[in-house]
Formats: structure tokens, C-alpha cells, sequence
């Protein structure tokens, strides 16, 4: 019986020194570029690229897996900071032509569930129990979780009209060469 | 007295004036149109909220939208009549969007809608002017349409020590401001003194172009009893009528780039806003109608009018009449002016001019590669490349049309109108100082995103340790009761 207990003990305490001593020596340095680039997304961990989350995708854009053009809601900005980063050329012309969208309340279906305020990344849902929601426009990013767990459908992406703030000169026709 | 300096700035260009048709006829009122289309966006700012509904009955000037926020401008009634909808409807504006729009039928009345005097204004503390002149719905009348009561309150920021009244009217085929300082000069003078009051400064200085010598010597007469006021006559030039060209005309000094006209103890207001300000706290009428040149090679019988706000412009053509179809349609004028989409549009608080030209005045010539002559460069007011900030914004280099100052560039067109390889250089500075703004909204919003998700995490985490602390709190309250028990 003594013995036994004496053979684990020693047994547990020799593996969990080399493992210690493990964990110190042969550490794996993190890239890191990883958390430089993990600090430029908007952090919302709303999951539109396709990743986990954030660091997921920062991981992703480190190995070079990702293009940087995957956060939606960073934008053209964020692609092109990325880009000089990353020291990529990128390929802005897919980002255009996305339609901004942004997530609206339809009142007549909403029965105050909460369900897509809790799900909210940037809480840009407010609302309470039994009482109509409403997006904040401001703070949409256009993820689309509130939509997905929505049980009336009341949530739905509506694509942003442009008005006189938003309108912009648009680039003058090149000439035929 | 000598004058040892000469009156101008670096740069500029000598369009043909065209200004002859018009500038010899009086203004003349124009009658009332069948209705009135009054946009609640006519200012730079937040649009007005309407306060009325369909099948209100309002009167000659009453309150139809309040302002929002500290840079808008509310919009009042310009007759008596019925609101007959709140509705979009196409905007003053060249992308043809349609805006908010209060639609009036007038009753024919003109009933005015009763206010008390509000007292002397050059008795009143400066600040209540301002609040009065925002009240009325003033904006800037010379085509920007920014608040005027704004511009007027810098007097108590920053030490303002020179009011310039913009008389410059440097655009091709406009006389508005040419005949209001002819036929209303009293009126303008005592505007200006009011807002010299507003804004605290010493003294007044009227710039007017010297190609409109009869408005200069009747703003010299109105001026004479008044030795704060100044009215000095400048060379005829475009573009004159920029507030940073004039000021760097009239004083020598350069506001410096990225910086406003305050900041150096100046503020420029146009001779149309001196005038709406008199009418505001002189005679208790809010901004309701404005002078507009109608001109241009299509039109029959160009001329001043003096148009109730919310007009259409095809009511403006008809009352001229039309030689031909227009080609095309400008609001403004044909330096700076905006297309506009069609003649359905009302006139608003900045229309300064309806301008309809001929195929032959358009004619568009093809765009040629740059020849890097440099005409661009000589031209610009502003001391910028053109040729270089329009080779980047062609690429999409938007940042590096930023480096070489496009922050800074007034949109002229100065540049475009020297080009000899016709290359649309200003309307390249247009599309890249949008892309501009959208690249710092996204970035403003990218910021805010991040911020709300990490106050979201904090906010979660705070939850969860508030529910870990108060779970451990009850268990040791039902330990120590049941150690009270046993």
C-alpha cells in the first residue's frame, strides 16, 4: 500500500517537473503579428468571415489564409490598413460592390422575445421583455446574428438607401483612349 | 490714397461675364405659383422636423419645420395657405435624390402671421441676434446655405475683429447680389450692422467686384454716414466670391490651410444673408423669398426675380419663357453651380440662379491625355497641383490626393476651365473628396464598433462576476444558518 501511493507520487511529481520544465524551455513564441492584427478588427466577434471569432480570423490573416478583405464590417478602411500591414496588394473591387445593409425591426411581427438584443455584438439592439425592439442604425455592423435568431422573422437585413448625406460625386467616365 | 498693394489673389481665371442681360433690369416680384414645395433640408446641417401635417391651414410665415441640432435651420411658410403633404420629393441637388418635402397650396391671402417687434436690434445683447437670425431661418445666400447664426456666434468663441460682406458675385450670368446692392443698399448697410453687433468686431468691409460700378457707388452712398463700414471696390476675377480668395484679396492675409476664416479674426458673410438679416429683425419677417437670376442662352427674357422659397424652377422658366429646350440646367452658376436633373425642383434658400444653356454654350470637347502644361497649376487659387492630385484621384490613389492638399482645394473648377486637354480635373476632386468622407466614416465607424463590443465584454464579464459573488454570498449565509440550526 505504501509503496504504491511512494511509486505514484514520484511517478507524478518527475512528469509534472518535465513538464514544467517543458512548458519553459521549449515555449512556442505566438506571432506576434497575430495580436497587432487582432487589435485592428473591430473586435465585435461577430463571425461574417467565416472564422471563429476575431482571433481567429487574425490568425488566419497572419498565415496568410485569409484575404484581407474578409471583414465585412471594417470595410474598405480596414482592408486597406490590412493590406499595407500585411504587405499584400488588395483586391478592393469585391468590396464595392456589396449593398450596404443594415438590420431594421418590422414592428407589426415583433412580440419583444429579446432573443436579438442578447445576441447583439456591438448592443446596437435595445428593447425589453414584451415590448418592440429597435436597431440603432448607428451601431449596426450588419451581422446578421439578430436575424438568425429571430422566431417571427420580424429582423430583417434592409439595404441602406442613400440619401443627400450619404450621396457622393461619382468618378468621372475615363475617356476612350 | 495710394494703393500699395494690388487687390488680389494667386491664381484665378477670366470667364466671359454674360452678366450684361440682366444686371440693367429691376427685380421684379414673381407671382404666386399654383403650389410650393418647401424641402426641409435647404442648409448644409441636419434637416428640419416638420411640425405641421396634411390639411393644416398655416399662414405667411409661420413655423413649418424646427431645427435640429446645432448646426440646421428651420423652414417657414412662404405664404398663407393649406399643407397639402409631407412627403419626398426630388431635391435641389445634383444627384436627384428626393428629400423631405412640406408641399403648400397657397390660399392667395398673403395673410402674415401676427409677431411683436422684437425691439431695437442694435440695442440687443449680440447673443440674442444670433438666436433671432437662426430663428428666421437664416442661411449663408450666396450658395453654400451653411446657418448663418453659427457664423455669427464665432464672435464669442474667438476674437472677431472684421466683418467681409461678400459682394463679389464672381460667377458668369448671376446679378442677384449686383441688383440687391443697386436697389437696396440701405437695407444691406443696416444688416451688416446688425451683425457687426453679433458678432462683436470693429469694422465692416463690403468687397464688390469692379465690374459692377453702379452697385458700388450705391453701397458707398448707403455707407457713407457709417465710418466702421468700408466698401472697396475689387478686380473683377473668379473666384473673387471664395471667402479665403477674398479675405487673401482685401487684407493680404492667407488663411492657412485647415483652418477657418475665424481663426484669423475674420468672418464673411454674403449680401444677400446682410439683407435677410435686416428683414428678420427689422421687419420680424423670417427667410420666405430670395432674388434669383434666371438666364442663360435658352432663356427668352432673362432677369431678376424676387421668388417665394419652394417655387418650382419650370415656374421660373415660364414666367422668362424659353427660346429653346434647354440642354441643360443648372442651379447656380455655370462655374460651381449643379446640375439639375429637371425642372421640377424648387428653388431653395441657396439658389442663387437658374441657369439654362443652349447645346452650343455646353458643347463638351473630348478629354486628351495631359500634356503637363501647367495651366492648372497657374490658375488655382489655392496654390495646389491640379495635374497631380487629378492623376492620383484616377487611380483611386485617394490618400495621395490627400497628401498634395485636396482637403484644401475649393472645387472652382478654375483648373477645368484652362485645361486645353479638357480633362474634367474638378469633378475628379469631387468623386475624391467623397471617397474621402466615406473612408473616414468607415473608419469612424470601424472605431465605434470595436469600442461598443468592448464595452460589451466588459459589461458581460462585470455580469458574471456579479453572479459568481452573490451565488458564494448565499452560500455562506445557508452555511451559516445551518450552523446556527445544528
Amino acid at each position: 500500500m505504501l509503496s504504491a501511493i511512494a511509486a505514484i507520487t514520484t511517478l507524478g511529481l518527475t512528469l509534472g517537473y518535465a513538464l514544467g520544465l517543458a512548458s519553459r524551455y521549449l515555449k512556442v513564441e505566438a506571432n506576434p503579428l497575430v495580436d497587432e492584427i487582432e487589435a485592428m478588427l473591430p473586435g465585435s466577434q461577430c463571425g461574417q468571415c467565416g472564422f471563429p471569432g476575431c482571433t481567429g480570423a487574425a490568425q488566419a490573416l497572419a498565415k496568410g489564409d485569409a484575404p484581407v478583405t474578409l471583414c465585412p464590417p471594417g470595410g474598405r478602411t480596414l482592408a486597406e490598413a490590412l493590406a499595407a500591414k500585411l504587405g499584400v496588394d488588395a483586391d478592393l473591387s469585391a468590396m464595392g460592390d456589396v449593398t450596404p445593409a443594415l438590420a431594421q425591426v418590422r414592428e407589426a411581427t415583433c412580440i419583444g422575445c429579446t432573443r436579438c438584443f442578447k445576441v447583439c455584438p456591438t448592443d446596437a439592439i435595445v428593447g425589453a421583455p414584451k415590448q418592440i425592439h429597435v436597431v440603432i442604425q448607428r451601431a449596426c455592423t450588419a451581422c446578421g446574428k439578430c436575424v438568425d435568431v429571430c422566431p417571427t422573422e420580424c429582423l430583417q437585413m434592409e439595404p441602406v438607401q442613400t440619401t443627400l448625406q450619404t450621396w457622393r460625386w461619382p468618378k468621372p467616365a475615363l475617356a476612350a483612349a | 490714397m495710394i494703393r500699395l498693394r494690388r487687390l488680389r489673389f494667386r491664381g484665378g481665371v477670366h470667364p466671359e461675364g454674360n452678366k450684361q442681360s440682366t444686371s440693367n433690369r429691376e427685380i421684379e416680384p414673381l407671382p404666386l405659383p399654383a403650389r410650393l414645395y418647401l424641402p426641409v433640408q435647404q442648409h448644409i446641417g441636419a434637416p428640419a422636423e416638420p411640425i405641421v401635417k396634411a390639411g393644416d391651414h398655416v399662414l405667411k410665415g409661420q413655423l413649418l419645420a424646427h431645427s435640429e441640432g446645432a448646426v440646421s435651420a428651420p423652414v417657414h411658410a412662404s405664404t398663407s395657405g393649406t399643407v397639402v403633404a409631407v412627403e419626398p420629393f426630388t431635391a435641389s441637388h445634383a444627384s436627384g435624390l428626393p428629400v423631405r418635402t412640406i408641399i403648400l397650396e397657397p390660399d392667395g391671402r398673403e395673410i402674415w402671421e401676427e409677431r411683436a417687434y422684437g425691439g431695437d436690434p442694435l440695442t440687443m445683447p449680440p447673443e440674442e441676434i444670433a438666436v433671432r437670425v437662426g430663428a428666421a431661418g437664416i442661411v449663408g445666400m450666396g450658395g453654400a446655405a451653411f446657418p448663418a447664426a453659427v457664423k455669427l456666434n464665432l464672435g464669442s468663441r474667438q476674437a472677431v475683429h472684421t466683418l467681409v460682406i461678400n459682394g463679389g458675385e464672381c460667377e458668369p450670368y448671376l446679378t442677384c447680389d449686383d441688383r440687391l446692392m443697386q436697389e437696396r443698399p440701405r437695407e444691406i448697410i443696416d444688416g451688416v450692422r446688425i451683425m457687426l453687433r453679433a458678432l462683436g468686431a470693429d469694422t465692416a468691409r463690403i468687397a464688390i467686384e469692379d465690374n459692377k460700378p453702379y452697385a458700388v457707388a450705391a453701397m458707398t452712398a448707403a455707407a457713407a454716414a457709417y465710418p466702421n463700414v468700408h466698401v472697396t471696390a475689387v478686380p473683377s476675377l473668379y473666384p473673387m466670391g471664395s471667402e479665403k480668395q477674398m479675405i487673401q484679396a482685401l487684407t493680404g492675409q492667407e488663411v492657412p490651410a485647415g483652418k477657418l476664416s475665424a481663426d484669423i479674426g475674420m468672418v464673411v458673410h454674403n449680401v444677400a444673408t446682410a439683407h435677410a438679416v435686416h428683414r428678420a429683425l427689422r421687419r420680424e419677417q423670417p427667410l420666405i423669398s430670395r432674388i434669383v437670376t434666371v438666364g442663360g442662352g435658352a432663356v427668352a427674357t432673362p432677369r431678376n426675380l424676387e421668388v417665394p422659397l419652394g417655387t418650382l424652377v419650370s415656374d421660373l422658366l415660364d414666367a422668362c419663357g424659353l427660346k429653346e429646350t434647354p440642354a441643360r440646367l443648372l442651379a447656380g452658376g455655370p462655374m460651381m453651380g449643379m446640375v439639375l436633373p429637371h425642372a421640377r425642383v424648387p428653388v431653395v434658400k441657396g439658389t442663387n440662379g437658374i441657369i439654362a444653356l443652349t447645346r452650343e454654350e455646353v458643347s463638351a470637347r473630348a478629354e486628351r491625355p495631359c500634356i503637363r502644361c501647367g495651366r492648372c497649376v497657374n490658375a488655382c487659387p489655392c496654390g495646389l497641383l491640379p495635374l497631380e492630385m487629378a492623376a492620383r484621384a484616377r487611380h483611386g490613389d485617394i490618400n495621395g490626393a490627400a497628401d498634395y492638399g485636396l482637403t484644401d482645394c475649393i472645387s472652382c473648377g478654375s483648373c477645368s476651365y484652362v485645361c486645353p486637354a479638357n480633362i474634367p480635373l474638378v469633378q475628379y476632386f469631387n468623386f475624391a473628396k467623397g471617397a474621402l468622407a466615406t473612408q473616414r466614416e468607415e473608419k469612424r465607424r470601424a472605431d465605434e464598433t470595436r469600442r461598443l463590443a468592448a464595452e460589451r465584454t466588459a459589461r458581460l464579464e462585470a455580469v458574471k462576476a456579479a453572479r459568481a459573488q452573490q451565488a458564494a454570498e448565499r452560500k455562506r449565509a445557508a452555511a451559516a444558518k445551518a450552523k446556527e440550526s445544528a
